[in-house]
Order: structure tokens, then sequence, then C-alpha cells
């Protein structure tokens, strides 16, 4: 059982399966690591995605990418609304800590309600070219349905990771990250900053919805399965840490592949949650942290 | 003076009128209520929601008939979220604050187990929905379970996959067993263990996996592959199905007998996405549009069902639990009209020692509560050829191929040839 081609096929499903992680962590990476906005709510916004692409995908035959893309302008500006809200009700009035999360808990709950009512609880699922067809490298075997997410999972960590270093308003995001108040004296509007970061997080959540209902099939409440991953991700790799982020989802995807293959899956989360804490203890800013 | 005390007389006839109204008794002796938590949302929920239409058809079918013992049936229901945790907690508000006349259990072994503690201590009659051997700890002899597992229910339910397999020449050799971590799966499971060791088949895989929490199945199927078994026997849930099916096709999985106990793969929109993915698996299955399955009654049914379930988002075709849902209740319903009593014991007792005549065929319980013979169907998915619904709604596309009574076409041997 153990031979270099069983050992190679694991890493490259754990390596594949990690860069959708990462596709999907990285929103929050922005919203939770950089701006310390504790959206419990992301992987709801990540099924909202996902649904929106089964619906243009279904009626309309789109792309599952390509609708993920699309839908992440509206996405962006719903972010920037719900960070308003969130920013009045809470940030402003310094409510964040508890009420804010429960208004987060609260749109999780929402997000659901509203999926539910509007698609049902019956489970979606897209159709594209490339889900059900895989390709051979030697002996190694890729499925474009993991390949095709961890393509995009790895693109958008890049374009995350280019966008805050090498643009004004990434550095700008950075800067917030870091001293709000220095930002500030240099006359720059930190809530405008912050709200732009996290209608970023939420657009990028739906393309991570996108590659999600490629994988597999999904219902309203399956963004709780997700809940633990994303955070796990996050913090793994590092609080606002688009590099880390990426890591992060390759280390827990590598890991939950190896112990699937060679110990049994049952034992996959387990391995995956106690990385985390192992490196909490060792590193506890994370691996690329602050 | 006088228009006080006018008015105090006429507060006083309100009140009266008012509590009158809503008296129990009064509505009692309108309404048989029958309660039930059902899973509405959660991974269970698309079926639970196809489930409440088939009891609600049956509950409509009754009452234009005039209800049960002249009275009109109610359903009290809740959703239990799929959460097992949820469900003492509802059965003790439907017989304590609804007071309802009887209790239905909501779908799914992992929603029946909680709830038979209640039933028991209340000596309720309990109708279940789809539980695995439920019972097989509590021994409540007022349980009657609808689906035909059989009356040892855990081996029953994969003994046809495996009588399938022992009789192909050459022998299959091995088997590697797979399971979500979950009671129906599990139990699934160590029932196809126990048939595995009876007709000799070699264990040479065998594990479970997170439910709910396992993304994708590459990883776990290499392993498979790796053990390179004749046999694979599955338990798993519907994204667990769908991910499995999938994952198998895309690393060239190929078993000679691929299938056993994978839920959701009679579910029209998992049935349509996987379209040709799904010819050549063997699945346990309970009605499929084949000729050999025309109970009286079912398609009335499913008439009525396929014209309500579009409007509603829920499974189009409705060939798994909904026929099942309406049975349970409509045997539970002829029990009351044969007793002439909603006494819970007579209506058990009327149950347990009579054939019931239902939408799914002729039902004997045996002594466990289970049907007293098995009629779990073995179907293989064969001929499918595109995505549309209708390729799923005629005959020859989901074949019993076991038990033999009921056998409606061949069964491909192996799996490759009729992938």
């Amino acid at each position: 059982m153990l031979s270099i081609e069983f050992l190679l096929n694991a890493l490259i499903a754990g390596l594949l399966l990690g860069g959708f992680y990462a596709a999907m962590s990285a929103g929050l990476s922005l919203s939770f690591g950089l701006l310390d906005v504790v959206n419990i709510a992301h992987p709801a916004f990540i099924i909202f995605g996902s649904y929106l692409t089964f619906y243009v995908n279904e009626h309309f035959g789109f792309d599952p990418i390509l609708a993920g893309l699309v839908f992440a302008v509206p996405s962006y500006f719903l972010g920037v609304a719900v960070y308003r809200i969130y920013y009045n009700c809470f940030e402003k009035t310094g409510a964040e800590s508890l009420r804010g999360l429960v208004f987060f808990f609260g749109l999780f709950f929402l997000i659901e309600v509203i999926l539910i009512i509007t698609y049902g609880v019956d489970y979606r699922l897209v159709r594209a070219f490339y889900i059900g067809k895989s390709t051979s490298i030697g002996s190694v075997g890729i499925a474009y349905r993991l390949f095709v997410p961890f393509l995009v999972g790895g693109m958008l960590a890049a374009v995350l990771y280019l966008f805050l270093t090498k643009t004004f308003f990434g550095r700008a995001i950075m800067g917030v990250a870091q001293d709000s108040l220095a930002v500030q004296l240099m006359g720059v509007d930190p809530i405008r900053i912050k709200t732009v970061a996290f209608g970023i997080g939420i657009a990028t959540a739906v393309i991570a919805g996108s590659l999600l209902i490629i994988i597999g099939p999904v219902e309203p409440t399956i963004g709780r399965e997700y809940i633990g991953r994303v955070f796990a991700v996050t913090v793994l790799g590092g609080l606002g840490s688009m590099t880390g982020t990426l890591v992060g989802g390759l280390i827990l995807g590598v890991a939950e592949s190896f112990t699937s293959s060679f110990f049994g899956p049952s034992w996959a989360l387990a391995v995956s949650f106690g990385i985390l804490l192992i490196c909490l203890a060792v590193r506890p800013s994370g691996l690329f942290g602050r | 003076m006088g228009r006080i005390i006018r008015h105090v007389i006429l507060g006083f006839a309100l009140l009266l009128a008012v509590s009158i109204a809503f008296t129990p008794a009064a509505h009692a002796a309108k309404e048989v209520k029958i309660g039930f938590s059902m899973a509405l949302t959660g991974p269970l929920g698309p079926a639970g929601k196809a489930a409440l239409l088939a009891m609600q058809i049956w509950r409509d079918d009754v009452n234009a008939k005039g209800g049960l013992l002249g009275r009109k049936v109610k359903l009290v229901y809740y959703d239990d979220q799929t959460k097992p945790a949820n469900v003492p907690g509802i059965y003790a508000k439907l017989l304590d604050v609804d007071k309802v006349d009887f209790i239905v259990s909501g779908y799914g072994t992992n929603l029946i187990v909680p709830a038979l503690p209640i039933a028991m201590e209340r000596g309720m009659v309990f109708m279940g929905l789809f539980g695995l051997d439920a019972n097989a700890k509590f021994k409540y002899n007022n349980y009657f379970q609808i689906m035909p597992a059989g009356p040892d229910p855990i081996v029953d339910w994969s003994r046809g996959f495996f009588e399938l397999a022992a009789k192909q020449k050459p022998r299959p050799k091995t088997i590697a067993l797979l399971s979500a971590d979950a009671e129906f799966a599990r139990n699934a499971v160590a029932g196809a263990r126990r048939n595995a060791k009876k007709f000799g088949f070699k264990i040479v895989y065998d594990k479970r996996y997170p439910f709910p929490g396992t993304t994708d199945f590459t990883p776990i199927l290499r392993a498979v592959k790796a053990a390179n078994p004749d046999l694979f026997y599955v338990g798993s849930y519907p994204g667990g199905s769908v991910g499995i099916v999938k994952a198998a096709h895309e690393i060239k999985l190929e078993p000679k007998l691929f299938g056993g106990g994978m839920v959701g793969l009679q579910y029209t929109a998992i049935q349509m996405n996987l379209g040709k993915l799904l010819n050549g698996i063997t699945d346990y299955w309970f009605w499929a549009p084949e000729k050999t399955l025309k109970f009286p009654g079912i398609e009335a049914f499913l008439a009525k069902y396929q014209k309500e379930a579009p409007k509603q988002k829920l499974d189009p075709l409705g060939y798994y639990l909904p026929p099942f849902a309406y049975a349970y209740v409509q045997l539970l319903g002829n029990a009351i009209e044969a007793t002439k009593s909603f006494d819970q014991a007579k209506v058990g007792a009327y149950i347990r020692n009579n054939t019931h005549s239902t939408v799914v065929g002729d039902v004997k319980f045996g002594k466990n509560g289970e049907w007293a013979t098995s009629r779990t169907f073995q179907v293989q998915l064969q001929n499918i050829e595109s995505n549309k619904m209708s390729e799923f709604s005629k005959a020859g596309k989901m074949v019993v191929v076991y038990p033999e009574e009921f056998k409606s076409g061949n069964f491909i041997y192996p799996y490759a040839k009729g992938k």
C-alpha cells in the first residue's frame, strides 16, 4: 500500500483540496485577520455564492467559475452594505466584541433561511465540461473538479497578495490593520478602507462558493461544516497574511489527504485541528502572522 | 349601576365563549392530532420535506373521506433540523403541550432513536420512518418500521448485495467497506461486515469517514483502490454519495460490484446531475417505476405528489421516501379505522397482528416491529444516457435485480461492463 505512486497521489489530492481551502479562507483572512471583524457568517456568504452560481448554471448554462467572477462584483457592494450596518450599529459604539458576533451569527442564519425559502432544502449541483473528468501525469491522477478550484484559489490568493502589497489601497488596508490611528493622521479614512476590504472579502467568498459547488453538492446549511476549517486556515496561516492563508490551506489539505489515505478518513479532521493546536502552542501568531 | 352590571355580564359571557372555543376538549372532538418531528432543514431536510408533503397528501385524502372515525386529521409537526438533540424536546411538547393523539417518527435512524424512549414511557404506538434497526436495544412492542429492511434489519439490508455477489462466476473474494460516521451508515456497514463474513468475502478495507465534514473523497477512494477489492460496499449520505461516485470515476476505481448502502442516488436532483456516472452501480432501493412494483394506489399517490412537489421545490419524482411516508400514516389510519378506537394498545395490537395493504404493497410486521420479511431491493442503474429527468421516470433505468420475485431485468456484471 505504501508506494511512491500512492504517496504522490495523496500529496496532489491534498494540495488540490488545500488550494480550495485557501480560496474559502482568503476573504476571512481580510476581514478577521486584518480588520478584526469576526465575520462568522463568512461560510454562509460562500454558500450564497454557490447558490448564485447554481442559479445561472441551471437556467442559463453559465460556467460556474465565470458565474462566480461575475457575481463577485455585486457581492462586493453587498459586503460594503453589511459592513456599514455592522460599523454603525456595533463598531462605532464599541459594542463589536459580543454584539457584533451575535450580528454575524444572525446574518449566518438569515442567509440560510433566505436560501431555504428561495431554493428549498434539496441538494444543488452544477454542470460544467470539466466536472467528472480527470487527467494523469505519469501515475498521478488529477481530477479537474478539484484542479479548477485549486487553480482559481491559488490565483485568488496571489491577486489578493499583490493587491495588498503593491497597490495604494492594499497598503492602506495593511496600514489600518497595523495602526488605524496613524493612518487616520495621514488623512486616510480608516472606515472607508475597512469598508472596501470587507467588500472584497465578501466578493472572494462568493467566488469560493462557485468553487465549492464545482467540488460537490450544496444545501443551504452546509456552510456550518466549514466554519471550523476557514477559521483554522486563517489562524494557522497567520492573521492577515495571504501567503499564510495559502500555506495554511495547503497544510490542512495535505494533512487531511494523508490521514485519509494512510490512517483512515475518520482521523482526518482531528489531525488537521491537532496541527492547528500545535502551531498555536509553538507560534501563537500563526505561521506568517504579524 | 344597571349599565355596569350589563357590562360585567357581557364580559363574563365573552370570557365563557372564548374559553369554550379554546377548550382542548372542544378541539379534540373535531380533530385527530398526529404529532411528529421532521427534518425540514439540515442534511436530511430535502427528503424530510418530501416526506412531509406525502403525509399531507394522506391527510387530505383521509379528510376528503370524512377523517378517521368521523374526526378530521391534523398533523402537528416541528423541524428537528436533522439534529437528534432536538427530538426529545419536540416529542415532549407534542405530548404535553399539543396533546396529540398519536405520534409517528421523523425521518431517519438518528432522529427516531431519541424519540423511542418517550414513546415507550407513554405507551404510544410509534410508526417509524426509515430507521435502520432503531428498536434493537429498546425492543418496544408498539414500534413499527415502514422501511422494508426485514426482521434482522442490519443484516437483511445488505443481504441482496451479497447474494448477488456470491452468485457470480468467478466468485469474488475480497471486499472494501466504507461508511459515513453516523448511525444509519454505521449500521448498514455493520450488517455488510456480518454478511461479508457469512458469505466468505475477505475484508481488505474497512474505514469510516467524518460526516459531516468530508469535502473530497479522492484520497479515501485511492486507499480503497490500493486495497484492490472485488466488491466495494458503501454506506453514505447524499452529499457523500455524490462525492464518492465522482471520485470513483475520476480515479477509475472499478470493483466488480459497487454500491450497497448509498443514500441519495435515489434522489432525482442527484440522479440528474450524475447521469451516466450512475450506470453499473448496484444500490439498495425501495421503489422504482418498474413493472414489477405497481402496488395499488402508488401511481395515484405519485400523481398528486408530482403535481405539488415542483411548487415546493422538492424531489420532483419522489420515488424514494414519499411513498413510504404516505404508507406509514396510511397504515396507522387504517388501524384506527379497523379497531374503531384511538386506544394505543388496541391500535398497536391490530398493527402487530395483521397484514396491511398500503401504497408500498402488503406490509406484515415481525416481533421486533420490522417487516416480517425483508423486501429491500437491489437496483442496478442501467442504460442512463442523459441528465434529463425523463430518463429517470421510465422503466428500464433503475432495474430491480434482487429479489427474484420483483426482478425487472438482468444484472450486469462486473460493474465496469455496466458503466
